[in-house]
C-alpha cells in the first residue's frame, strides 16, 4: 500500500490574526506554525493503515524552505519519505497542479489531505487532485478501512453521516474523528534526521486566482448586557430589537 | 454573460442554499445583462423543477439518468461541465455545502477554470472580477481576483437573501452521456437525523459548553432549540469529552458556521471557537464569568448561572412562540 499525504504549514490555531504591507500579506512575524491539524490525523490514520498491512505514506508540501522543520515533524510521527515542491503555495489550483504533477508517476494506491487548512479554509485541493489525477475523491471522511483494494468509508454530508465503498485508487480529506493525532517520540525524531527528504522544482504553472488585500472584520459594539432576573427579556429583544427570531 | 447554478437537492427537495445561489446568480445577471441556467441534477419532480424559476433562473436544465441517482462528485461534477460547455457558460455557482465542495473543484478542473470557495460578496466586476471570501476561519477577510475566461464560485451558505424574482423558466433534459464506469463510490448507507435542523444550514443555534457540567443535562439546550426551531452546537471540550457528537463541534477545527442568531451558553469563547462563529450576525452569550472573552464578541450577554437562566428564557421562548401562533 502506497499512500500519500499531503500537508501544509499552517499558523497556529491560537494566533492573533494580523497584515502586514498594506494589509496584502498575513504577518508571520512571531507567528507558530504548524502541521495543518486535518493533515496531522491523515497522516496519523496513514500511519495506523500502513502498520496493519504493509506500505510506505509519503508526506507532501508545497512551500519554500521555511516550511521544513514541520516536514521534519511529519517524519518524525512517522512518515516514510518526504517530498517538499519549492513554491509559494498561491492558491489550492497552483498546490493541486504541483502535486498532480509529482503523484502522476508515483502510482499511489491512496492520496489523503485535510478536509481544509485552517488558514484559508478553501477545502478544494482534494477534489482538485481527484480530477487530474482522474480519480474519484471523497471528502470529509470519519473511517476509513482498506481491505483487498476496497476502501470502506464514512463520511459527513449535510445533516447525517454516509458509509461508501470505494476501489483504490482514490483521493480522501481528513475529517475530525478520523483518528487521534499522534505526538513524535524520541526515536522518531533521531529517525527523522536520516529519512529522505527531497525538494523537487515545481512545474511552471501559473495561479489562476491572486489575493489582493485582506481586512479584519469590525469590533463589534459593545455587549448589551441583560440581568439574571430579567433573562427573559432577551426574547423580546432578540425579536423587537436585533429581528432575528 | 452565462451564468450557472448548480441546484443540489435532497430526496427530490431543492435546499434553501440552492434558492440563495439561484437568487444570487439572478443578481449578478441582472446588473451585467446575463441569464442564469438552473442545473439539477438527479431525481426531482417536474413541479420541484419550476420552483427554481420563481428565485430567477432563466433556464432550467435536468439531468435525471440513473447514474445521477445517488451522489458522486465524479459524475455531478462531469453534468455541471457538460451543461457549462453547451450552454458556454463562463460563471459557475455552486453553494459551499459538503456537496458542493465535492463537485466544485472537479468542475473548476475540468473547465480550468480559477475557484474561489468560501465567498461572501458579489462579484467586483469593475475592474477584473474580484470576490471577497473569509479567511482564518472568519477571524479576516480576503478579497481575491480570479484571471480566468470561466469561474468557479462556491459561495457560503446563509450569506445571501432568497429573493422572490419569478421568471418563466423552460424545463429542458439533458443527458451527459456519463455512464456507470465514471462512478467508482458505492454508497452503502445514509443516516440522517431526523426531524432536527441542520447545523451548517440553520438560521438560529444553539450551542453549549462546559458550563453545562454533563451530558444529562443537554435536553435543555435541545429543548430550547426545539422550541426556536433551532440547531444545537457545540464548543471543542465538550465533543472531545464525547458529550455531544463531533458534528457539532464548532469553531476553528469544527465547522464554521454563519447563522442569523448564535446563543452560546457555558462557552467561555476561546479564540478558536469565536473564529467559527464570529461571522453570525447576532451572538447572544451566556456564562457566570463575567471575564469570559464572550462578552466581547457578543451583542448580548447574561451573566450568570446557565441553570438558573435556561427556565427563563425557556419558558419566555414558549410564551413568544405560541402568541406568533
Amino acid at each position: 500500500m502506497k499512500i500519500l499525504v499531503c500537508m501544509s504549514n499552517v499558523p497556529d490555531t491560537t494566533t492573533k490574526v494580523t497584515f502586514a504591507e498594506n494589509n496584502t500579506k498575513f504577518n508571520t512575524q512571531g507567528v507558530q506554525f504548524i502541521i495543518n491539524p486535518y493533515d496531522e490525523l491523515a497522516l496519523t490514520r496513514a500511519l495506523e493503515i500502513t502498520e496493519k498491512q504493509t506500505g510506505t505514506v509519503t508526506v507532501v508540501n508545497v512551500g519554500l524552505a521555511d516550511t521544513e522543520p514541520n516536514v521534519r515533524k511529519a517524519l518524525a510521527i512517522g512518515a516514510h519519505e518526504a517530498v517538499r515542491i519549492n513554491a509559494e503555495p498561491l492558491d489550492a489550483y497552483f498546490v493541486a497542479e504541483q502535486i498532480a504533477h509529482y503523484a502522476k508517476g508515483e502510482n499511489f494506491d491512496v492520496i489523503l489531505t485535510g478536509r481544509e487548512s485552517i488558514d484559508y479554509n478553501g477545502g478544494m485541493v482534494a477534489g482538485l487532485l481527484g480530477e487530474m489525477l482522474n480519480m474519484p475523491s471523497i471528502n470529509v471522511i470519519t473511517a476509513i478501512e482498506i481491505e483487498n483494494g476496497i476502501a470502506h468509508l464514512e463520511r459527513d454530508i449535510d445533516g447525517g453521516r454516509e458509509k461508501l465503498d470505494c476501489p483504490i485508487p482514490f483521493v480522501a480529506s481528513a475529517q475530525k474523528e478520523l483518528t487521534e493525532p499522534r505526538i513524535p517520540n524520541m526515536r522518531g525524531i533521531m529517525a527523522a534526521r536520516t529519512k529522505p527528504l527531497k525538494v523537487l522544482e515545481p512545474t511552471g504553472s501559473q495561479a489562476n486566482t491572486l489575493t489582493t488585500s485582506f481586512e479584519l472584520p469590525a469590533p463589534k459594539g459593545a455587549c448589551k448586557l441583560i440581568d439574571v432576573a430579567d433573562a427573559g427579556k432577551l426574547i423580546e429583544l432578540l425579536h423587537t430589537e436585533a429581528k432575528v427570531i | 454573460m452565462k451564468i450557472i447554478v448548480f441546484a443540489e437537492n435532497q430526496d427530490g427537495n431543492f435546499k434553501k442554499s440552492t434558492f440563495e445561489a439561484i437568487s444570487y446568480a439572478a443578481q449578478i445577471a441582472a446588473n451585467n445583462n446575463g441569464n442564469v441556467t438552473a442545473v439539477s441534477i438527479g431525481n426531482v419532480s417536474a413541479e420541484k423543477l419550476a420552483e427554481l424559476g420563481k428565485y430567477g433562473a432563466d433556464h432550467i436544465v435536468s439531468y435525471a439518468q440513473e447514474v445521477f441517482h445517488s451522489f458522486s462528485g465524479e459524475a455531478y461534477s462531469k453534468a455541471i461541465s457538460h451543461a457549462a460547455k453547451s450552454l458556454n457558460a463562463n460563471l459557475i455557482i455552486v453553494s459551499n455545502t459538503y456537496s458542493g465542495k465535492t463537485i466544485a473543484p472537479r468542475t473548476a478542473a475540468q473547465l480550468s477554470a480559477g475557484i474561489v470557495s468560501g465567498v461572501i460578496s458579489f462579484p467586483d466586476m469593475q475592474n477584473g472580477f474580484k470576490v471577497r471570501r473569509t479567511v482564518f476561519s472568519g477571524k479576516a477577510y480576503a478579497d481575491v481576483n480570479v484571471n480566468t475566461s470561466i469561474k468557479v464560485l462556491a459561495i457560503t451558505p446563509n450569506s445571501f437573501a432568497i429573493l422572490d424574482q419569478p421568471k418563466t423558466a423552460a424545463i429542458e433534459i439533458m443527458d451527459a452521456g456519463i455512464g456507470s464506469e465514471n462512478v467508482h463510490t458505492k454508497s452503502t448507507e445514509i443516516a440522517r437525523t431526523s426531524g432536527k435542523v441542520v447545523l451548517t444550514e440553520a438560521e438560529l443555534v444553539i450551542s453549549a459548553g462546559r458550563g453545562m457540567k454533563g451530558p444529562e443535562n443537554w435536553h435543555m439546550i435541545e429543548n430550547l432549540a426545539d422550541i426556536l426551531g433551532a440547531a444545537t452546537a457545540c464548543s471543542k471540550p465538550v465533543s472531545d469529552m464525547h458529550w455531544r457528537p463531533h458534528s457539532e463541534h464548532v469553531g476553528q477545527t469544527g465547522i464554521t458556521i454563519k447563522p442569523n442568531l448564535y446563543i452560546a451558553i457555558g462557552i467561555s469563547g476561546a479564540i478558536q471557537h469565536l473564529a467559527g462563529v464570529s461571522s453570525s450576525k447576532v451572538i447572544v452569550a451566556i456564562n457566570k464569568d463575567p471575564e469570559a472573552p464572550f462578552f466581547k464578541a457578543a451583542d448580548y450577554g447574561i451573566v450568570g448561572d446557565a441553570f438558573e437562566i435556561l427556565p427563563l428564557i425557556t419558558e419566555a421562548a414558549k410564551a413568544f412562540k405560541s402568541q406568533q401562533a
